[in-house]
């Protein structure tokens, strides 16, 4: 890792913080008086349409014959923090710990009736590698538990669930808790490698001679440390580089995006004050106050956020601080369920989860393109059309990337020329897509977000009498995602 | 021709005529009248100019133009009209930016830097540089004059002395352009033409920035910057620089080249004399230039090396999909190399694994020295190295599209090798052989299907020497030719396309010249002073040397082969004296010890005493009417290129085009004399006959030149060359 590319990752951080303050300013003037900017915005993006107006489906549900159903019982979430902010003296497994105990309290569930633990986390804090069985016990989980970790970068989550599926489909498990967990108010940073190869060889050294002569061998450059960044390996890009050449490449304008961004923002306050984000669980912090909401939503108007400079491709990029997702502390978890043991055991489910799809595309061109891929794929595999979803969530990784992904789903030529398919799958309707904000806003805890997604779209369904949902999401290494749920009859 | 957008005028280049944009006549003069309309229009604030060609800006002036000219003041005027008109885009009332995507070089280059300002896209394909000294040439409209001012002295010789391209990132750094802009991956078009949009983009944006004063064009300096400019603002500095370029172009060019020694008269006149000055001897030394024997030499090879890099057999029946090279020494690993950077899954097999794991080694170290220079990244390098599958079994090789076999030169071992690898090949794979001298059709004798059999000649080290000679016989099919060529040029190799015969070209071309320098040194010529002679005739390697380098082994071998197909034209030097330094272990650079001794850390090449000892049992008396250094150079050219010459006349060679290339690429002919049938054109035939005729009568009939060489002697309108 290059020292420039820690220099980008350390300054776009603090941006993200320092546009954040610039911001939270404004709203509270905005507040005061002229709230007129962000109306006239909403009104581009429209409101969700009445559930009447919903149209017949082209499968009356996805239940197989000879397959298990399996349901989604219900998600919860600690409130998303931007890094630094009330979470900071935590360690991962502690918030992992919160959304785990929070999601017992919320079901009720007795600790001994899970049969198996799943959980995401991208960022590895190396003391608790398998930060699944940590957070498990802690949150006093039986101890006759299994857990594990898995990590597929901002699926991560959704490979936990779709883990969970896995096991249950297969027989092995009734019961399995699936979440994931993303801490970046304190990321390892290492040793150079050189500094590390001394330290190691040093506990070799028998004699003082040669312990003398290793440490003698350190020069001042070997103290130079090694920290992580939002790159990818494979390229060396960050993503945030990646995403401004996605926009660009798809005729994204800044425009555009930053007012993908306030509608997300926008949309995010207006569900977190009408209470729509009941996924989020209260999360008493050791030595601080209870947290109980997402720190991150700060709809401001567009004039403030075409101040800002972009962040990655400078001077004449598009991507900024206030049109990407911002670094995230949060944790997320759900219970997963066969319908039978549910059922069995007195739980009125919220949804059924149905077809998935993991897709992988090229990393330096595409790292951002799974939606585009991953949707069409799981429709097909579902049997429906884009029409018969109801509720779209998509992961907002950058408001560039979203843009692009929607453009992409728009364009025959992109389908026939890339993705081998005789039409496109078309972008799904703006009034039935992330309503109650995403990532941009609520905040991206990496491995955190799969989770929040199927619960939102459990939700959605829910209070909007909805059928079907679609999750899709992006992810590092160019790959992707999609999940179709159903909801469960109420 | 140009459209106005935002007040920004986008004035886009396409030649339609080319696959290239060049600075043609006919290009300079739309070029005029359209900036004329543009300063005349009002409404525009600042312009853009970028090309439509997806891998060009513009590639240079155009050379046809400038071979047209009969006299030096006509390419004098060619270069002041092209002063003239970059004068005026330096002068521009409203800013000009050049949006580069692709090649930049030459004339291109000139005119870019003569813009207010210059934006440049990040792909691979984007280089700027100015190559016209590989030319025999130099930047004449105005390089020489504003390039210093912009990147400094320092930087301006090194571009203008060694012609080297240089990349978008380091182009910025060296302040050679203003900004850079990545290219992009697919999006609602393809990525080349949405990566020429985005550039215009950018780039109308910067313009607009330009015109509304919102955008400065100077640049903070830093202190190295600082420092540098103080220092070169000294005479007595420059005045030192000046120097010391020059004593460094004259060791280097032994003072054979013109160009680099008027690049830098121009660049002194211009900073010591001022601007009128400079841009005069400019245009004057472009003139001069442009009428040397060495830039028609260096033209013509440029001209051959683009005829030599198309396929004349067209399109073969198949594609290599999967390549087998049998033998992991230096040359099987090397070709392994150059394949699999080329995206071609290749099996590299070979009989131990201690040989194997050798070469597997070589390709890594190749791949890996590139990633060092960042001209590849890790992860590229280990794609392309899962793509070498390294083998001592023939499995998979019944999938093989194309055998290169690259064992030891000895013919029973070549024929086993044929007949093992055919009893596992599929019916259309075909048989390739890497030999160096060894006649096709003797290897091809041991082959159930000769149609399939040809000829690979690779020069070594495969992943720096450009060329590849490729050998039919006369049972090769015109496809296997046609897919040889193709496999070559894919592997990014200059081709040349001889017949069948001992030594082929180049080996046969080379042999008797290194004869003649053994016999050299029998006579007392010491390996230092041999190598001085030729070197200082242009060969970039001296005969001594090259000798160590090609293995002195091989040359025993090679010479004792050719000996015996060719007789005593082959003679001169004694074939013993070789044979002995390989029995004492002298077999050159890789055994560490041959004409000199290789030690791992002195600079300076020591004499191998030990070779000097066994020539001075092979002593020979000098004869002194053909023995001063001049004669000795011309003992040494003369054969080499005789040789040549009776291959055109037997028909190994098809024509003197391709005898050049083999001879300049493969073999270190002096490139200043353009390979051996220009060198006889400009030299004269009759003249180098008459030499010949000298040493003839000393030594007999290895200097009787051939049939052909006395006809062109006979006849001064007969040449090789138009």
């Amino acid at each position: 890792m290059s020292l420039s590319l820690i220099r980008t990752v350390l300054l776009t951080a603090f941006s993200f913080c320092s546009a954040a303050r610039s911001l939270s300013t404004s709203v509270h003037l905005q507040a005061q008086g002229n709230v007129s900017g962000v109306m006239l915005t909403c009104e581009k993006w429209k409101m969700p349409i009445p559930f009447s107006q919903y149209n017949s489906k082209s499968k009356k549900t996805l239940a197989k014959p000879g397959v298990k159903n399996i349901v989604l019982v219900d998600g919860v979430r600690t409130p998303f923090l931007q890094s630094g902010t009330t979470y900071a003296d935590l360690m991962p497994h502690d918030l992992a710990r919160a959304a785990l105990q929070g999601l017992l309290n919320r079901t009720g569930l007795p600790k001994d009736a899970v049969d198996y633990i799943v959980y995401g986390t991208v960022i590895q804090e190396v003391k608790t590698s398998n930060v699944a069985r940590e957070a498990a016990l802690g949150a006093g989980f039986s101890d006759k538990t299994p857990a594990h970790t898995v990590t597929m970068a901002c699926i991560s989550s959704n490979q936990a669930m779709t883990t969970a599926v896995g096991l249950i489909a297969a027989g092995q498990c009734d019961a399995v808790v699936a979440g994931g967990v993303e801490f970046m108010s304190d990321v390892p940073i290492r040793h150079s490698r050189k500094m590390r190869k001394t330290m190691l060889s040093l506990n070799k050294a028998k004699t003082l001679g040669a312990r003398l002569s290793l440490l003698g061998s350190i020069r001042l450059a070997h103290l130079s440390p090694e920290l992580p960044a939002v790159a990818e390996f494979s390229t060396a890009e960050t993503m945030g580089h990646s995403a401004d050449r996605l926009a660009a490449a798809f005729g994204v304008s800044r425009l555009e995006q930053d007012e993908f961004a306030l509608r997300s923002h926008t949309l995010a306050k207006k569900a977190q004050d009408g209470g729509m984000l009941s996924d989020v669980i209260s999360f008493k912090v050791p030595g601080r106050d209870i947290v109980s909401k997402d720190n991150g939503i700060r709809p401001a108007t567009m004039e403030q956020l075409a101040k800002l400079k972009p962040a990655f491709i400078k001077p004449h990029g598009t991507v900024t601080a206030a049109n990407s997702s911002f670094l995230t502390d949060g944790a997320s978890a759900v219970l997963i369920m066969s319908e039978e043991k549910a059922l069995a055991m007195g739980y009125k489910p919220k949804a059924y989860l149905r077809d998935f799809v993991y897709v992988s595309q090229d990393p330096k061109d595409q790292l951002l393109l799974g939606p585009t891929y991953a949707t069409p794929k799981v429709l097909e595999k579902s049997g429906l059309t884009l029409n018969d979803i109801d509720v779209f969530e998509f992961h907002e990784a950058f408001a560039g990337q979203i843009m692009a992904n929607l453009k992409a789903m728009e364009s025959d030529w992109f389908a026939q020329t890339y993705m081998g398919r005789k039409t496109k799958v078309g972008a799904p309707p703006m009034e039935k897509f992330n309503t109650w904000g995403g990532s941009l806003s609520l905040g991206h805890p990496f491995a955190a977000t799969g989770c929040r997604l199927v619960t939102t779209v459990a939700h959605r369904l829910q209070k909007e009498g909805g059928q079907y949902g679609l999750v899709a999401a992006c992810a590092a290494g160019g790959q992707g995602h999609a999940m179709v749920i159903e909801a469960y009859p109420q | 021709i140009y459209e106005v957008k935002d007040n920004v005028a986008v004035v886009r280049i396409n030649d339609p005529t080319s696959k290239v944009n060049t600075l043609s006549r006919h290009m300079q003069a739309e070029m005029v009248e359209v900036m004329n309309e543009i300063w005349g229009n009002a409404a525009v604030k600042s312009v853009v100019l970028i090309s439509r060609k997806p891998g060009c800006f513009i590639a240079g002036a155009d050379i046809n133009m400038i071979q047209a000219c009969k006299t030096a003041e006509e390419v004098t005027s060619l270069s002041q009209e092209g002063q003239k008109i970059f004068d005026q885009v330096e002068k521009s009332p409203i800013p000009i930016v050049a949006a580069i995507n692709g090649s930049c070089l030459g004339g291109g280059l000139e005119f870019a830097i003569a813009c207010q300002y210059r934006i440049a896209t990040k792909s691979k394909k984007t280089i700027l540089g100015t190559p016209e000294v590989m030319l025999g040439l130099l930047p004449g409209a105005g390089g020489t004059q504003r390039l210093p001012k912009m990147v400094g002295l320092p930087a301006a010789f090194d571009m203008m002395l060694t012609g080297k391209n240089i990349r978008p990132d380091k182009a910025k750094k060296m302040g050679l352009v203003h900004q850079l802009v990545d290219p992009l991956g697919p999006g609602l078009k393809s990525p080349e033409e949405r990566t020429i949009e985005y550039l215009e983009e950018v780039a109308v944006d910067f313009a607009k920035g330009l015109a509304g004063k919102k955008v400065t064009v100077e640049k903070k300096k830093g202190l190295v910057q600082k420092i540098q400019d103080f220092v070169m603002g000294l005479p007595p500095v420059r005045k030192q620089i000046y120097k010391t370029v020059h004593s460094k172009v004259m060791k280097q060019s032994k003072g054979l080249y013109p160009a680099p020694l008027k690049i830098i008269e121009c660049i002194q006149t211009g900073i010591e004399k001022g601007n009128a000055a400079g841009y005069l001897t400019e245009s004057q030394n472009f003139g001069k230039l442009a009428m040397t024997s060495e830039s028609r030499a260096l033209i013509g090879l440029y001209h051959g090396q683009v005829t030599c890099k198309k396929n004349h057999f067209g399109k073969p029946e198949r594609d290599v999909k999967k390549l087998a090279v049998l033998g992991a020494g230096l040359m099987g690993a090397g070709i392994a190399q150059v394949t699999i950077d080329k995206g071609v899954a290749t099996i590299l097999k070979d009989t131990t694994e201690e040989g194997l794991a050798r070469g597997h080694q070589q390709v890594y170290k190749g791949l890996n020295d590139k990633t060092k220079k960042k001209s590849l990244t890790t992860f590229e390098r280990d794609g392309i190295m899962s793509l070498l599958s390294g083998q001592l079994d023939y499995r998979d090789f019944e999938n093989a599209d194309m055998v290169i076999e690259a064992v030891f030169e000895d013919l029973s071992i070549k024929h086993k090798v044929v007949k093992e690898v055919e009893a596992v090949i599929p019916p259309h794979c075909i048989f390739a052989t890497n030999t160096s001298a060894l006649p096709i059709k003797d290897i091809a004798a041991a082959s159930k299907r000769p149609e399939k059999v040809i000829g690979m000649h690779y020069f070594s080290p495969v992943d720096k020497m450009q060329l590849l000679e490729i050998i039919t016989t006369n049972k090769t099919s015109k496809d296997t030719t046609a897919s040889a060529v193709a496999v070559g040029l894919k592997q990014g190799k200059v081709i040349i396309v001889v017949g069948d015969g001992p030594g082929f070209y180049t080996t046969r071309c080379l042999a008797p010249m290194l004869a003649e320098a053994v016999r050299a040194l029998q006579e007392g010529v010491g390996p230092k002073k041999l190598d001085s002679l030729t070197t200082g005739f242009g060969f970039p390697v001296g005969a001594a040397t090259l000798a160590d380098e090609v293995g002195i082994d091989v040359a025993a071998h090679v010479a004792e082969d050719l000996g015996k197909a060719f007789g005593t034209r082959f003679g001169g030097g004694n074939v013993e004296v070789l044979k002995m330094m390989v029995q004492k272990g002298f077999k050159g650079r890789k055994s560490g010890k041959g004409c000199y001794v290789y030690g791992a850390k002195s600079k300076e090449k020591k004499v191998n005493s030990g070779a000097e000892d066994i020539l001075k049992s092979f002593k020979l008396t000098a004869p002194p009417a053909v023995s001063a250094d001049e004669d000795i150079q011309y003992r040494l050219v003369s054969r080499f290129v005789n040789e040549a010459v009776l291959c055109l006349q037997e028909g190994i060679l098809p024509d003197p085009v391709q005898g050049d290339i083999g001879a300049v690429f493969g073999l270190g002919f002096p490139p200043c004399l353009g390979g051996p049938f220009r060198f006889v054109d400009s030299h004269g035939a009759d003249k180098l006959v008459q030499k010949m005729k000298r040493f003839e009568e000393a030594y007999g009939n290895q200097f009787t030149p051939c049939q052909l060489l006395l006809d062109h002697a006979k006849d001064s309108s007969k040449r090789f060359h138009k």
